[in-house]
């Protein structure tokens, strides 16, 4: 356990690393997810279609398998860049398909009378969905919407494995094959700092949940 | 368009696996013909001792690299080949057990200590480096070979010329998470520009597409890598560390440990420790390395 005092100072740089990855990733896919999810309810088909195939190739793929496409794939294409925007990008990517999903069941609870009653005002598709549909979607998809992101933070530890390195589980690594520490005492202080991220995480969802909470 | 590059990207993984099929049945025939001297027959030791355990059992586990071309390469009949098979043959010969008899297990640099601690293995010969932290939970015997950090580049690259020149050329170098080299690079470079892999064959992939300018660690591990790249990577050749291979064993065990540095220089003197290099790593670098001095065992 004293390994945790010892390196303290790499256990910061690491979990300040994974809280880079992830607000950048939580932000992206949060935008993406919404903008799918309207494609998937809009009447455009080839808009419907592009929030389907989005929603089928990355839901069912392992993330694993996203993070190696982006970061081998692409550089195969002739598109270079570096491995922190490489890994952001395949996890926004993934977790987008996870809130396209979550914010479309959103749409749904809400009753059609209001997109009716809006349409038969005068606004225009996207200016009902913006403007009546999805604020009261959001409302009722904050759990699901926070079992993502929250699975999004666990996630990320995959990110370190493509290259990006530094992140909180990236230091476990090196602290324990270069540095020749214990595995158990390394782990304990890399699962502390997801827990640090996670459980307050929950904690503000909550109190979110019950803010916004309406009684329909 | 998108055809053309779906190609050209089959065509790579199809030229890869070919390239590792070929290594792979080259080394092992060659381990097979060449390499470790026969068991010894009728021996006997003293006995409590490991090596009284391992010889009336007849059985040797053995962890080493899988991924390792030259030193530890698993082919396609399953068993790995290299340097470190080839010693570990050598100590299994003395022991009085046939290569045949050795079982390998996959000891990936961040496992090595583990895998000896819970006793999953006898002996860890992987490319590993004898430091005080890993004496801290492991013995060493040896060491059997002298290896020393350098850098892999483009052939083509001709503004890195050792470590001093990576920081002007603000240059990204790849290596692997957790080992020793990939510590010691980060006085020679901003820790931005260190790309961090779990093996090493994807450092030579980001070498290959651009994401990297170099990759560093053992120059041996290097060696294998430009041997495989078909003309595509080159080596520095400046060597800015000294890196002592030694065979990982469970800590305290004084008597293994000597007769292991004694069966090296046995293996040294009558040859055998020679033509385990000229039948592996020697296909590279044909200079055989003479057996370095061994460490006090403790």
């Amino acid at each position: 356990m004293g390994v945790i005092v010892e390196q303290f100072p790499l256990y910061v740089q690491g979990f300040l690393q994974t809280v880079r990855i992830c607000i950048l990733a939580a932000v992206g896919s949060l935008i993406l997810g919404t903008i799918l999810a309207a494609f998937r309810v809009s009447p455009v088909p080839p808009l419907r279609a592009v929030g389907a195939a989005w929603v089928t190739v990355f839901r069912n793929t392992p993330l694993a398998v996203v993070l190696f496409a982006v970061a081998f794939g692409l550089p195969e294409l002739g598109i270079n860049g570096s491995y922190f925007w490489f890994g952001v990008a395949g996890l926004t990517l993934y977790t987008a398909a996870f809130v396209c999903e979550a914010v479309r069941s959103g749409i749904n609870s809400v009753s059609a009378g209001q997109a009716e009653a809006a349409r038969a005002m005068g606004l225009t598709f996207s200016q009902s969905l913006s403007l009546i549909v999805l604020p009261q979607a959001f409302r009722t998809v904050v759990p699901p919407l926070g079992s993502v992101i929250i699975a999004m933070i666990k996630n990320s530890a995959i990110v370190g494995a493509f290259g990006v390195g530094g992140d909180l589980f990236a230091v476990g690594v090196q602290l324990t094959s270069a540095q020749g520490y214990a595995a158990a005492g390394v782990l304990t202080g890399v699962l502390l700092g997801y827990l640090i991220l996670t459980i307050p995480a929950g904690i503000v969802l909550a109190r979110l949940e019950r803010k916004l909470a309406v009684a329909r | 368009m998108r055809l053309s590059h779906l190609t050209k990207v089959a065509a790579v993984a199809a030229a890869l696996v070919l390239t590792a099929t070929a290594c792979g049945n080259q080394s092992s025939s060659l381990g097979s013909t060449g390499g470790a001297p026969p068991a010894a027959e009728n021996v006997s030791f003293e006995a409590g001792t490991t090596m009284d355990k391992l010889n009336k059992a007849q059985a040797l586990r053995v962890g080493t690299k899988f991924d390792q071309p030259l030193f530890g390469l698993k082919g396609l009949d399953g068993n790995p080949a290299g340097f470190d098979v080839e010693i570990a043959k050598i100590i299994g010969a003395k022991l009085g057990i046939p290569a045949d008899k050795i079982t390998y297990t996959e000891a990936p640099s961040a496992v090595r200590e583990e895998v000896i601690e819970q006793g999953r293995v006898d002996m860890v010969v992987a490319t590993y480096t004898i430091n005080a932290k890993r004496k801290e939970r492991i013995s060493f015997a040896g060491p059997y070979y002298i290896a020393g950090q350098d850098l892999m580049v483009a052939k083509d690259d001709t503004t890195i010329t050792g470590p001093e020149s990576l920081r002007a050329a603000n240059a990204k170098v790849c290596s692997v998470a957790g080992s020793t080299p990939s510590e010691k690079i980060k006085e020679y470079i901003d820790p931005a520009n260190l790309v961090l892999f779990d093996v090493y064959s994807k450092c030579a992939d980001a070498l290959r597409t651009g994401q990297v300018q170099a990759v560093t660690t053992d120059n041996v591990i290097l060696l294998g890598l430009v041997d495989s790249s078909q003309g595509a990577f080159k080596l520095v050749g400046q060597q800015f560390t000294q890196e002592p291979y030694g065979i990982g064993i469970p800590k305290g065990d004084v008597k293994f440990c000597e007769f292991i540095n004694t069966t090296l220089q046995e293996a040294a003197a009558d040859g055998s420790y020679e033509a385990a290099w000229k039948n592996t790593a020697g296909k590279v670098s044909p200079q055989a390395p003479s057996l370095p001095p061994a460490d006090a065992c403790s």
